[in-house]
């Protein structure tokens, strides 16, 4: 069974693509769009690594990041953060908040598909 | 007979100049002709809201009435030589260069003045792109839907076999997101569109603005509410201010406020104190036995009546901007945070403690204004629970208070973003002026 990636995004058709793209290349894909309770999913999913958007609704990707890190189960789970804003300052947050890579919208799908294989070792 | 005793003459020589009876002028300007004839003969004293009103008609400067053209035209040279940082003029010839090239003289000061206004454009777009939160959503929404237009597309061209039921969900999909991303942008541009044209603030949205437009619009003085109106009555009358529920309530509790405080400190009682004691927010406050808050507001409405330069801010406890009168060279951010160091945000330490401060703009020409500013609790009190405060500030430019050229002020700034103050302790982000965007 191949690695299994939880991807947090409020965006239907987004969603969609990128389920796509991952599942075709061998990937199990759940998905989740509510920031609130994203940590839960987490938690219940137990993916291999997480793709986390920025701009959730009630919560931000930001705030979920720092939960994770600061919990000894998810601090070493592999989190590439999506985000709309591709400053320098945003790219450190990302980094600060312990993302383990940093993308910004819109991304090419290859790139999407190369940045999951090396963040699970693929 | 002094400059200004000429006044009336000025205004006939206007009128007459634009082929305008007096019965004409006197209409639109809402006085009888007979009381515009002993004006025009200068048997009558003319300022304030009248002067304006009857400039308003005869499409001129109201200094242009008052103090004669060349008056005017020279401050505006003398204004844009203090302007030009790095370049030394010697403002004290402006009265040469008026004289000897008269046509060169009002070009550039009319470039100046348009300069002023397209600085005042830049200002206010740049915070509004930093800080707008209905800006930021919009653009969150058009790159994510490119985002997804992106992807989808991408799969259908790049990609080998594809199940026919994903192809046609995917075809869907990217027409719903064309339909939305066409909406998204037009929407964006809708919003950007304003007047921009430097006199006015740009792509006017949220309640408080449109309140705060309104206001412009009647000169900031609600004649209604002054005569002991309903604010219903005035609702009734001001469309714009009820087409949507959040700007009627806004303004609702707006002029709920205005009307209050008219009650309490009548608007010619108010003029009459000023006169008697000054611009002096606590003597007025012991006169009419009010709170400080309502006191400088009154001051601000009696000001504007008599078309005084003023400006008054208000915040909430957070430091969130909750109504705004700029005035030339002062001007109050839209969006995000002002400068820290303005006397209403002291005011916000220093609880029901009046604070009285002169305070120096940054800018090319550092203008010193006197401020009041007091916080003051806006709840009922209840034990054991801390109040909700409300700070105000009263705005005066050097021109209105005079203040002596010794008077040490605080330095402030706009906003930290594009303030050019440097090593200010303050400082709460770089600026893009000195620091690039």
């Amino acid at each position: 069974m191949g690695k299994r990636v939880l991807l947090i995004e409020d965006e239907p058709n987004i969603i969609e693509a990128i389920r796509y793209i991952l599942s075709r290349d061998g990937f199990a894909v759940d998905t989740h769009s509510d920031g609130s309770t994203a940590l839960q999913a987490i938690a219940a999913k137990a993916p291999d690594m997480v793709i986390l958007d920025v701009m959730l609704p009630n919560k931000s990707g930001f705030e979920i990041l720092r939960e994770l890190r600061s919990d000894a189960a998810t601090e070493g789970l592999p989190v590439l953060m999506l985000t709309a804003r591709g400053q320098k300052k945003d790219r450190e947050m990302a980094e600060r908040f312990g993302a383990s890579q940093f993308m910004t919208k819109p991304f090419s799908n290859s790139e999407m598909l190369e940045s999951v294989r090396t963040l699970l070792g693929s | 007979m002094p400059k200004r005793g000429l006044t009336g003459s000025r205004i006939r020589d206007r009128r007459i100049s634009q082929g305008m009876r007096q019965v004409a002028l006197a209409r639109e300007a809402g006085i009888s002709a007979a009381y515009l004839n002993l004006i025009e003969h200068n048997r009558r004293r003319i300022g304030g809201k009248l002067l304006l009103e009857i400039s308003r008609v005869l499409e001129v400067e109201p200094s242009q009435l008052s103090e004669g053209a060349e008056v005017a035209l020279l401050e505006k040279l003398r204004h844009a030589a203090l302007a030009q940082s790095g370049v030394t003029v010697d403002a004290g010839r402006a009265e040469e260069l008026a004289g000897r090239f008269p046509d060169w003289a009002h070009l550039l000061a009319d470039q100046q003045q348009r300069l002023e206004g397209l600085e005042r454009t830049v200002e206010a777009l740049t915070d509004r792109l930093t800080h707008d939160p209905q800006l930021a959503a919009s653009m969150h929404e058009v790159i994510s839907v490119v985002t997804a237009i992106r992807s989808t597309s991408a799969i259908l061209v790049d990609g080998g076999d594809i199940d026919v039921e994903w192809q046609a969900r995917f075809h869907r999909n990217l027409y719903e997101d064309s339909q939305r991303l066409a909406e998204s942008s037009q929407a964006l541009v809708a919003f950007l569109d304003g007047t921009g044209d430097g006199e006015t603030e740009v792509g006017l949205t949220l309640p408080q603005e449109e309140v705060e437009k309104w206001l412009q619009g009647c000169g900031y003085v609600v004649d209604a509410l002054e005569a002991g109106g309903a604010v219903a009555d005035v609702l009734r009358g001001a469309g714009e201010l009820t087409g949507a529920a959040t700007t009627e309530s806004f303004a609702r509790n707006y002029l709920e406020r205005y009307r209050h405080d008219a009650g309490l400190m009548p608007l010619d009682d108010v003029i009459r104190a000023i006169g008697e004691h000054g611009i002096s927010p606590l003597e007025l406050a012991q006169v009419f036995e009010c709170a400080v808050p309502v006191v400088l507001r009154r001051i601000a409405i009696a000001l504007a009546h008599q078309g005084q330069a003023v400006g008054i801010v208000a915040c909430d406890s957070s430091g969130t901007l909750s109504f705004r009168k700029p005035l030339d060279g002062f001007p109050l951010p839209r969006f995000g945070a002002a400068c820290p160091l303005w006397p209403l945000f002291q005011a916000l330490s220093r609880p029901a403690v009046p604070i009285r401060s002169v305070v120096e703009q940054s800018g090319h020409i550092a203008r010193r204004f006197q401020t009041f500013a007091i916080a003051a609790p806006i709840t009922v009190p209840v034990f054991d629970v801390a109040p909700v405060y409300e700070a105000t500030m009263l705005i005066l430019p050097d021109d209105v208070v005079d203040l002596a050229e010794d008077v040490i002020a605080t330095p402030i700034g706009f906003s930290c973003r594009i303030c050019p103050r440097a090593g200010c302790k303050a400082r709460r982000e770089p600026s893009i002026l000195t620091d690039g965007f």
